[in-house]
C-alpha cells in the first residue's frame, strides 16, 4: 500500500499512506464502491445489448426520427401522423406537465381547505372534511379514475343532445366545449400581461414588506395582486386593438367544431388525481397546523387578532415548516400517479411511450425514456420544493 | 400494472444470460413438458375462457395443436393472456415460448423484433363498427368522427392512414384494456369502434348488450393477416409450429377429420398416409413422434372444425368461411405439402 515517494517528501508533514489512516481506507472503499457500480453497469448495458443483436431486436434511438403513424386524441401543440416519435413523445411530455401542474395547484388548493375545515369549530363542516378525507384516501386511485370516467362518459348525453349551459358552453359525452378567443395578435399581448403580472407582484410583495418594516404601514397586497392579474392581461388585450371575434363552438356531422375542449378524459383524470391528493394534502395541512402550539394562538387573540386573521398571519406561515416536506411527497405522488391515465385514455407520457414502444418494438428504449421524463419532473420538483423549504425557514423565528 | 409488466419483461432482456443456440427453445419446450401460449384472454372466437373458464379460441386450438403435436396431449398448454401492448415484450422475453393472439404479419414485426411469423390461421383486414342510429353507411362518412381504438396495434396506424388518404379528420381516444375502449364505445364517447373485422364480429357478439344496434360498415381498410409468431433463433421451434398449422389445412383439404381420422390410417392415398405417419418420415424430420399430425387431428381437429366451431357456423360470431376457405373452394389457405 505505502508509496515510498511520500516519505522521501520534503517539507509535507510526514504523511504515511496507510490503511490504518481512516481518510486513506474512506478514499479506497470509495474508489472501489465507484469502479464496482461501473462495472456493474458495463455488464448490464453491453450485455444488453449483446442480447438484443444476437435476438435481431433493433437498437438505439433512431426510431425518434422516424415518422409516427398514429394519432393523438389531444395535444397541446399541433400534431398528426405525418410527426415524428420524437415530436409524439414531446406531446406526452407536455400532457403529463400539463395534468400535474394543474392538478398540484388545485389540489393544493382543495387540500388546505379540506385540512383547515377539519379543525373547524363547526361540528358539521369538520366531520364532512373527516368523512371526505377518510372515503377518498381508502378507495384506490384507479377505481376513483374509471368512476369518474363512466360518470362522464355514460351520464351526459351525445353530441347531438348536448346541453347548453350558457350561450356557446355544451356539455356533452365529448367533453365540455367553449368558446375560445380566435388567433389574434391582443391575445398573446394578454397572455404576456398575465405572466408580468406574476413578475409585478413578486415585487409589489417585497415593496410593501420593505415599507412595512420600515414605516408600519401595511399595504393591501391581495388586492394589488388580484389588480394585476386582472388589469395585465386586460390592458395587452387593449393594446392589441381589443378584438371581439371568440370562436363559438357549433355542432357539424357528429361534433362539435371550434372552441376549445375539456375532454372526458383530460376531466375524468383531473378529478380523480385532484380529490384524491387532495385528501393527503389535507392530512399534511391539519397536522401542520396542529403542529403549532397553542400559545401562539392565544397570543394573537390577546393581540386582539381575529381566528382567520390569526391563522393566515401566525399560524399558517409557521406550521409551513412542517407542511412543505410531507406536501412535496404529495406532488410527486401526484404527478406519478398521473400515469395512470393509460387506464382512461388521456395521452399522457406513459400512453405514448407505451404506443410508441409497441410499434417499434423498442422497449427497453421506450420504458428508458418514460423513467427519463419521470426523473426529471420529480427532481425538477423536488429541487423547487427544497429551495422554497430553505426560503421559508430562513423567515423562521 | 401494464407498465410494471412490460418493464419486468424489458428487464429480462437486461439480465438473460448471453448466447442461444439453434434447437435452445425447443430443447426447452420439450424439457419442462408442456408449450407456454401467449394469447388472448377475451376475445371470444380467438382466445377467451367458455364458461367452465377453459380457453377456448382459433387461437387457443393453435396452441393445443401445437402441444399435441410436442406431446401427444394438447392439453400441454398454459396460457399468458396478453394485451396488445404486452405481447411482443412477452415472447421476446421469452415469458411464453409462442404468440397466438389475432397478431397480424408485418415487415416491423417480422424485420426488427426479433420474431419471425410462422403463418397464417385467418386473414382478416380492419373494419369500423357504428351504431345503426348514427345513420352512417360508409366509412366515407366518417369524417370529423371520434374513434375509440387500442393502443399498440396495427389497427391505430391504419385508422391514421385511411383518415390521411381520404382527407378526413377524426379524434382518437386510444385505451389499453379491451373491455375499457369497448365501454367507451358503448357509452357513446367514440361514434366509431375500429379494430380487425373479426375482432368487431366478436365484441358485437359477446361483449356489447344489444348485437342488433351495431352495424359493421362495408369497407376493408387493410389486410391483417392474422397468425402465430415466435422468436427467431430457433428454427427447429418455428418449423414445428409452421408445420402443425399445415397440418390442420392439410387435414382439411384431404377431408381428415377428427371424426374419422382412426379409419383415415386405413387409407391407400399416399397423401394422407404420410400426413398421419402411416409412411413415416415426416415426424422424425420435425424431431416429432411420427403420428404428430394424428393426434393434431384427433385431439383438435383439422382448420376448418377448428374455424366452425370458433367464429364460423357453430359460434356466436357466425363468420363465413369467405377468404379463408380452402384455395380449392376459391380461399386463400394453401397449405405447404406434407412430403
Ligand atoms: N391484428 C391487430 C390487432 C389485434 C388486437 O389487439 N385486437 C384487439 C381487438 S379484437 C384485441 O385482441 N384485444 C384484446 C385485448 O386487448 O385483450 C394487430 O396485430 O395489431
Amino acid at each position: 500500500m505505502a508509496d515510498p515517494r511520500v516519505n522521501g517528501g520534503q517539507s509535507a508533514p510526514p504523511r504515511r499512506l496507510s490503511w490504518n489512516d481512516p481518510d486513506v481506507r474512506s478514499v479506497v472503499y470509495q474508489v472501489v464502491a465507484v469502479a464496482l457500480v461501473g462495472i456493474v453497469g458495463w455488464f448490464l448495458v453491453s450485455n444488453t445489448l449483446h442480447n438484443l443483436s444476437t435476438r435481431n431486436i433493433s437498437t438505439g434511438f433512431d426510431f425518434l426520427s422516424r415518422e409516427s403513424g398514429f394519432a393523438i386524441g389531444e395535444s397541446p401543440i399541433a400534431f398528426g401522423p405525418e410527426n415524428t416519435y420524437a415530436r409524439a413523445i414531446l406531446v406526452g411530455i407536455l400532457n403529463t406537465i400539463r395534468i400535474a401542474v394543474i392538478g398540484v395547484i388545485l389540489a393544493t388548493i382543495l387540500g388546505t381547505i379540506i385540512g383547515i375545515a377539519r379543525l373547524s369549530k363547526n361540528w358539521l363542516v369538520a366531520k364532512i372534511a373527516m368523512i371526505y378525507v377518510e372515503v377518498i384516501r381508502n378507495v384506490p386511485l384507479l377505481l376513483q379514475l374509471f368512476f369518474w370516467y363512466a360518470l362522464i362518459t355514460e351520464t351526459l348525453p351525445g353530441p347531438r343532445q348536448a346541453i347548453n349551459v350558457m350561450p356557446g358552453v355544451f356539455m356533452s359525452n365529448r367533453g365540455i366545449k367553449v368558446p375560445a378567443p380566435t388567433e389574434h395578435f391582443a391575445f398573446d399581448l394578454a397572455a404576456i400581461g398575465f405572466m408580468l403580472a406574476f413578475v409585478l407582484i413578486f415585487i409589489m410583495v417585497n415593496l410593501a414588506k420593505k415599507r412595512q418594516d420600515a414605516t408600519g404601514k401595511a399595504f393591501p397586497v391581495y388586492r394589488g395582486g388580484l389588480a394585476l392579474l386582472i388589469g395585465m392581461p386586460l390592458l395587452g388585450w387593449l393594446i392589441g386593438g381589443a378584438p371581439w371575434e371568440l370562436d363559438v363552438p357549433k355542432l357539424q356531422g357528429f361534433n362539435f367544431v371550434g372552441g376549445a375542449t375539456l375532454t372526458p378524459e383530460f376531466a375524468a383524470l383531473l378529478f380523480g388525481l385532484v380529490l384524491y391528493t387532495a385528501g393527503f394534502i389535507a392530512e399534511v395541512v391539519r397536522s401542520g397546523i396542529q403542529a403549532v402550539n397553542y400559545g401562539q394562538w392565544e397570543a394573537a387573540s390577546a393581540l386582539g387578532l381575529s381566528r382567520s386573521q390569526t391563522l393566515r398571519l401566525i399560524v399558517l406561515p409557521q406550521s409551513l415548516r412542517v407542511i412543505i416536506p410531507p406536501m412535496t411527497s404529495q406532488y410527486l405522488n401526484l404527478t406519478k400517479n398521473s400515469s395512470l391515465a393509460v387506464a382512461i385514455g388521456y395521452p399522457d407520457i406513459v400512453s405514448i411511450a407505451n404506443t410508441t414502444l409497441n410499434q417499434t418494438g423498442q422497449a427497453i428504449e421506450g420504458i428508458m425514456i418514460i423513467m427519463a421524463v419521470y426523473l426529471s419532473i420529480s427532481l425538477s420538483i423536488s429541487l423547487f420544493m427544497n429551495w422554497y423549504n430553505k426560503h421559508i425557514a430562513l423567515v423562521e423565528r | 400494472m401494464k407498465l410494471l409488466a412490460t418493464a419486468a419483461a424489458a428487464a429480462a432482456l437486461v439480465f438473460v444470460a448471453q448466447g442461444a443456440q439453434a434447437g435452445a427453445t425447443f430443447d426447452a419446450i420439450k424439457a419442462k413438458g408442456f408449450v407456454q401460449c401467449g394469447m388472448n384472454g377475451g376475445v371470444g372466437g380467438f382466445g377467451a375462457p367458455d364458461a367452465k373458464g377453459e380457453m377456448k379460441g382459433i387461437d387457443v386450438d393453435l396452441c393445443r395443436a401445437v402441444a399435441a403435436a410436442m406431446f401427444g396431449d394438447a392439453n400441454k398448454v398454459k396460457h399468458t393472456p396478453l394485451t396488445a401492448q404486452q405481447r411482443f415484450t412477452a415472447l421476446q422475453s421469452g415469458e411464453v415460448d409462442l404468440l397466438a393472439r389475432n397478431t397480424t404479419q408485418t415487415l416491423t414485426r417480422d424485420a426488427s423484433l426479433g420474431l419471425i411469423g410462422a403463418g397464417v390461421n385467418y386473414y382478416d383486414g380492419q373494419g369500423f363498427m357504428v351504431t345503426k342510429k348514427l345513420g352512417v353507411k360508409s366509412a366515407k362518412e366518417l369524417n370529423g368522427a371520434t374513434v375509440c381504438v387500442q393502443p399498440g396495434t396495427t389497427t391505430e396506424l391504419n385508422l391514421a392512414d385511411y383518415f390521411r388518404a381520404n382527407k378526413m379528420t377524426f379524434k382518437p381516444v386510444v385505451i389499453e384494456k379491451l373491455d375499457e375502449v369497448v365501454g367507451a364505445y358503448a357509452s357513446g364517447r367514440c361514434d366509431v369502434y375500429t379494430t380487425d373485422i373479426s375482432g368487431l364480429a366478436s365484441t358485437r357478439a359477446t361483449q356489447l348488450p344489444n348485437a342488433d344496434d351495431h352495424i359493421i360498415l362495408p369497407e376493408v381498410i387493410s389486410k391483417e393477416p392474422l397468425g402465430p409468431l415466435v422468436r427467431q433463433g430457433d428454427d427447429t421451434w418455428l418449423v414445428v409450429v409452421r408445420w402443425t398449422l399445415n397440418a390442420m389445412i392439410e387435414a382439411e383439404e384431404y377431408g381428415i377429420t377428427s371424426a374419422n381420422v382412426d379409419e383415415m390410417l386405413k387409407s391407400d392415398n399416399p397423401n394422407i398416409k404420410r400426413i398421419l405417419g402411416v409412411t413415416p418420415g415426416g415426424g422424425k424430420a420435425l424431431g416429432l413422434d411420427e403420428k404428430w399430425a394424428y393426434n393434431i387431428i384427433k385431439q383438435v381437429g383439422n382448420y376448418g372444425e377448428s374455424f366452425e366451431r370458433n367464429v364460423g357456423k357453430g359460434s356466436a360470431l357466425k363468420l363465413d368461411r369467405g377468404v379463408n376457405a380452402l384455395w380449392t373452394n376459391g380461399g386463400l389457405m394453401y397449405a405447404w405439402p406434407i412430403r
